[in-house]
């Protein structure tokens, strides 16, 4: 007999759990789920959008009532609650329907806060909460002319908005003296004002409501002062209150909303509570990003997984109302230690304050151009050390060197036709169309169903603002502590520690271990394969098949099934005997393409799967090994010809470029890994958009890290200046280690250097000599272990079930 | 139906999580092996833009492709949703540890 999960509240937190759970186990429970209002379940964010006209009902539903069938869950819809029965284990419905329960969920959400005024019950005094009150709203709006909306918070001015839009004359009522106090500060808000102002909305600013008047339909509105307006319809929209009157009264514990545990568990075992309804850690919630994040941790505890805790959630604010960006996160008032950034332009209407302490972000206010928000809101969620580029800032994203994305992307102005994943060819209408239409919540389904920033990830930050911009909201926020990927909890950096910590040394003892929900997928195994080694470089075996075919084979697949190899020249630079046999292999084996790379390597395109032991073979024959430029490895080491030859030179940079690549050759690290070495600060190797580079200067060498050329033109940071070439090797190989210990596997230099902050880096390898020589020590220790030719070994027979049909039939 | 079965090899020729190549007149056939040994044959020939299925990663039922990493279910040569497309697969049978493969393609996905 499967288990009864009866769910109470048929609205976004419940249904969103239920979603989730489905997605775990399917076949657990029986579901039955009981819901007030009278259909499905719908988006209810949209209906500022449904009020102002640019929706309708039908395009916010979530999930209609097909949705149910087919996963067979019973709905009653249009059923209120209204007992429970803990001991005999049964929920009770107004029209006295019954339904056993094992388990039961209360998603009851909040209601609107009505304040004691007299009058507060005539006709056309409605609040904002349900489709219901936006009928209500529409229809007053074609009989009446004058609507006056108290409350100058989120709710309040999009509904004032909405009532505009449709013909009335809307008159905002607001108690304070600024508008949405609890998200936005005070220039923020003048601004917001005068804006708004602009579109034609009435503001009562200070104003305390003290009577509503009428015979039976409102006619006007008095406040304390003795001042009186016309109103035929009022909207209170002064806050919300957690709705946990059925708890209360069957006996649960209450205080300002339903009091849950880390797993989502109220003081009866059986009884799980989600969404506006609940108290968590003292905290009560009103968006629904934390909703959303509440259901994943309770579906977690029905499929009984056991796994994942909600602790707690930082929320942001949007306002949807056309044409108006604002967004507010945080703390943005901050206190006598924080400081205020600030950036402010009233011609062109931009404004952003940030509040930082100890070089972290506590909160921000943007208002006029907020496609920086959400950067914004990750580096304080992410508590990250702005010191590195504080400078910077408050210009944004777009100033830190991303030249393949500029300034000039501002996603409200880009028109439909705009390529915003280049990787997979994605423009915005495609996107706008998959979020709207398939009724997409997250950068994952996006991804999944647009492919828009599913492969190099730079246009992450333009979706995701996509995204925000398109369904309001914060929907997009991605959980706080990003997941490896579907198949665990865990995050990068919990897996690397428990690797080590535990003494795992094998794919499917970390999947054990770690209660890996899959056998892994093509995401995490090449990512566990790579830390399992980076950990234990002499006892761990690598496990070829959760490899990528181009470090499988040791070549790289194109896009015909074919293939292309490098072979290895050291510094970039070759001999004649080196070239002839090159030139020999090319013709014997009908090489199409011969092709000079911008690593300065020759590669040969074009090889059948089947020949490519025979072909490294004749290679090693010339002296010539595998060049790993199929692998996350060391690639190259890329130098120009330095004081040898050329009169500006002022080191052997040659020389420097060749005993780097001895030394790191054959190394796996979390990505790519390019070097470079030039002769001068002329820079005719372009070390400055290398993972590690070495300009040489007159007293030595300048060491420069994480830079990157590819789609995310990045430049280096400079670490320090050194004298030898002894001390080049040595920085070299500990900022290789702590990168291949510290980085997320498909990490390149450059982005962890922004994850952990230059300053992380310095400290490890120039304020802690021991620590660098350490860590130098651990990668040539490493080095042993990985310095064999792979193409050698494979020539000579190793692995050959990889190069060969198992059987040729006619 | 009768099947002309042809037997292709030994299954620890095959490494586990892996694939290997039959060669045929019409194209190439991938057999992959999956961590509990189940056995699957279907046309190396990815539904997307023919990526050679043979030389993905094999996780579960699925494949990735190399190309540009769809997952293709191997028992039915369905694409995983939310993408579209289907490899045409073949009967595979086991004979103690012999594998035997029909080169007739199962009903139901293109085979070219
Ligand atoms: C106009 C508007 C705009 C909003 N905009 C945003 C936004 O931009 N961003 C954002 O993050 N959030 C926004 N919100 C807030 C967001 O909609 C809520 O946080 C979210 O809907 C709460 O989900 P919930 O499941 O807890 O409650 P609800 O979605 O309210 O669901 C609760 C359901 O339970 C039913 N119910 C209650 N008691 C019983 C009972 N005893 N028996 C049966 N059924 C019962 C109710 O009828 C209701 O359908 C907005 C809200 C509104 C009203
Ligand atoms: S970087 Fe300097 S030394 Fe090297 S080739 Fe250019 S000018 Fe000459
Ligand atoms: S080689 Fe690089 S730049 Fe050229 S098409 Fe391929 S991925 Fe793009
Ligand atoms: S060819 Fe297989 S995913 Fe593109």
């Amino acid at each position: 007999m499967k288990e009864k999960l009866v769910l109470v509240g048929n609205g976004m937190a419940g249904v969103r759990t239920l979603e989730e759970l489905l997605k775990l186990t399917p076949e657990d429970y029986q579901i039955t789920v009981f819901g007030e209002e009278p259909y499905g379940n719908y988006n209810r964010i949209m209906l500022s959008p449904v009020l102002a006209g640019d929706k309708t009902i039908d395009e916010i539903m979530l999930n209609d009532e097909q949705w149910y069938e087919d996963n067979n869950i019973k709905l009653h819809k249009g059923k209120k609650v209204v007992d429970i029965d803990r001991v005999n284990r049964k929920v009770i419905a107004d029209d006295g329907t019954e339904e056993e329960y094992d388990r039961l969920l209360l998603a009851t959400g909040s209601k609107p806060f009505i304040i004691p005024v007299p009058g507060n019950d005539l006709d056309g005094v409605i609040s904002f909460r349900d489709i219901h009150d936006v009928d209500l709203m529409m229809d007053a709006s074609k009989k009446h002319k004058h609507a006056v909306v108290i409350g100058g918070g989120l709710l309040g001015l999009e509904a004032a908005n909405g009532l505009m839009l449709q013909g009335m004359s809307v008159t905002v009522v607001h108690l304070m003296d600024t508008l949405m106090e609890r998200q936005l500060d005070k220039p923020a808000a003048a601004m917001l004002k005068k804006s708004l102002e602009e579109k034609g909305l009435h503001f009562l600013m200070g104003a305390q409501t003290e009577a509503i008047i009428g015979k039976d339909r409102v006619e006007k509105v008095r406040f304390k002062d003795g001042s009186e307006i016309y109103a035929d319809l009022v909207v209170m929209a002064v806050g919300i209150r957690p709705n946990f009157e059925l708890a209360e009264k069957v006996g649960i514990h209450c205080e300002r909303g339903i009091v849950v545990n880390d797993t989502m568990q109220t003081f009866d075992p059986r009884v799980y509570a989600v969404g506006e309804c609940v108290q968590h850690r003292g905290q009560t919630y009103g968006l629904v990003a934390p909703l959303f994040e509440m259901g994943k941790v309770c579906a977690n505890h029905f499929a009984k997984l056991g796994i994942g805790r909600y602790e707690g959630s930082v929320t942001s604010t949007k306002l949807k109302v056309t044409g108006i960006d604002l967004f507010s996160a945080g703390d943005f008032t901050g206190d006598e230690n924080s400081e205020d950034l600030v950036f402010q332009d009233a011609a062109r209407g931009v404004y952003r304050k940030l509040v930082v302490k100890d070089n972290k972000i506590l909160g921000t206010v943007m208002y006029g151009d907020t496609i920086d928000g959400t950067w914004y809101f990750d580096l304080m969620r992410d508590e990250t050390d702005i010191t590195d580029f504080r400078e910077n800032i408050l210009f944004g994203q777009a100033h830190l060197g991303d030249s393949g994305h500029g300034d000039d992307n501002r996603i409200a102005q880009m028109s439909d036709s705009a390529e915003i994943c280049g990787c997979n060819g994605v423009c915005k209408g495609d996107i706008v169309n998959a979020i709207t239409e398939k009724k997409l919540f997250t950068l994952d389904d996006v991804r999944a169903h647009t492919k828009a920033s599913s492969s190099c990830g730079s246009c992450t930050a333009l979706v995701e603002s996509l995204l925000a911009h398109t369904v309001g909201g914060d929907y997009s926020t991605a959980p706080h502590l990003k997941p490896m990927c579907g198949c665990t909890e865990h995050t990068h950096d919990e897996v690397r520690a428990s690797i080590k910590a535990q003494e795992l040394k094998s794919v499917p003892a970390v999947m054990d271990a770690m209660n890996w929900k899959t056998g892994g997928c093509s995401k995490c195994r090449p990512a566990l394969n790579y830390y399992l080694l980076c950990q234990w470089p002499d006892k761990y075996k690598d496990d070829s098949q959760s490899r990528f075919i181009n470090e499988r084979a040791h070549a790289n697949i194109q896009k015909d099934a074919t293939y292309s190899v490098i072979p290895r020249m050291w510094g970039g630079g070759t001999t004649p005997e080196e070239l002839r046999k090159i030139a020999d292999v090319a013709e014997k084996f009908n090489v199409k393409t011969v092709h000079v790379t911008g690593g300065q390597r020759i590669a040969l395109y074009g090889l059948k799967k089947e020949e490519l032991p025979v072909i490294w073979g004749e290679l090693n024959e010339a002296g010539m090994v595998s060049g790993h430029a199929y692998g996350k490895a060391l690639r190259t080491v890329k130098t120009c010809v330095g004081k040898e030859w050329c009169r500006f030179g002022t080191q052997d940079s040659t020389h420097m470029g060749i005993e780097l690549e001895k030394m790191t050759w054959g190394s796996w690290t979390p990505h790519k890994f390019k070097m470079a070495a030039s002769g001068c600060p002329r820079n005719c190797a372009e070390a400055t958009i290398k993972d590690f580079g070495v300009v040489c200067v007159d007293s030595g060498y300048e060491l420069h890290v994480g830079g990157n050329g590819g789609i995310k033109v990045r430049a280096t940071d400079l670490l320090c200046t050194v004298k030898t070439e002894e001390e080049v090797l040595e920085y070299c190989a500990a900022f290789m280690q702590i990168y291949r210990e510290g980085a997320h596997y498909m990490e390149r230099t450059a982005p962890w250097i922004e994850r952990v902050g230059l300053t992380y880096v310095k400290e490890r390898l120039l304020d802690d000599p021991e620590g660098r020589k350490a860590a130098a020590e651990r990668f040539l220790f490493a080095q042993k272990f990985a310095q064999d030719d792979p193409w050698e070994e494979r020539a000579k027979g190793a692995e050959a079930h990889e190069f060969t049909p198992i059987k040729k039939i006619g | 139906m009768s099947e002309n079965w042809i037997e292709v090899g030994n299954l620890n020729e095959i490494p586990a999580l892996g694939a290997r190549i039959v060669e045929t007149q019409d194209g190439n056939i991938a057999v992959f092996r999956t961590k509990d040994d189940e056995v699957f044959a279907v046309r190396d020939k990815c539904p997307h833009k023919g990526g050679p299925l043979s030389q993905g990663i094999v996780s579960g039922k699925k494949v990735a492709c190399p190309l540009h990493d769809w997952k293709i279910n191997l028992d039915s040569g369905e694409a995983v949703a939310p993408d579209e497309g289907c490899a045409a697969t073949f009967p595979v049978k086991m004979d103690g540890d012999k594998i035997l493969l029909s080169l007739t393609p199962n009903e139901g996905c293109p085979n070219s």
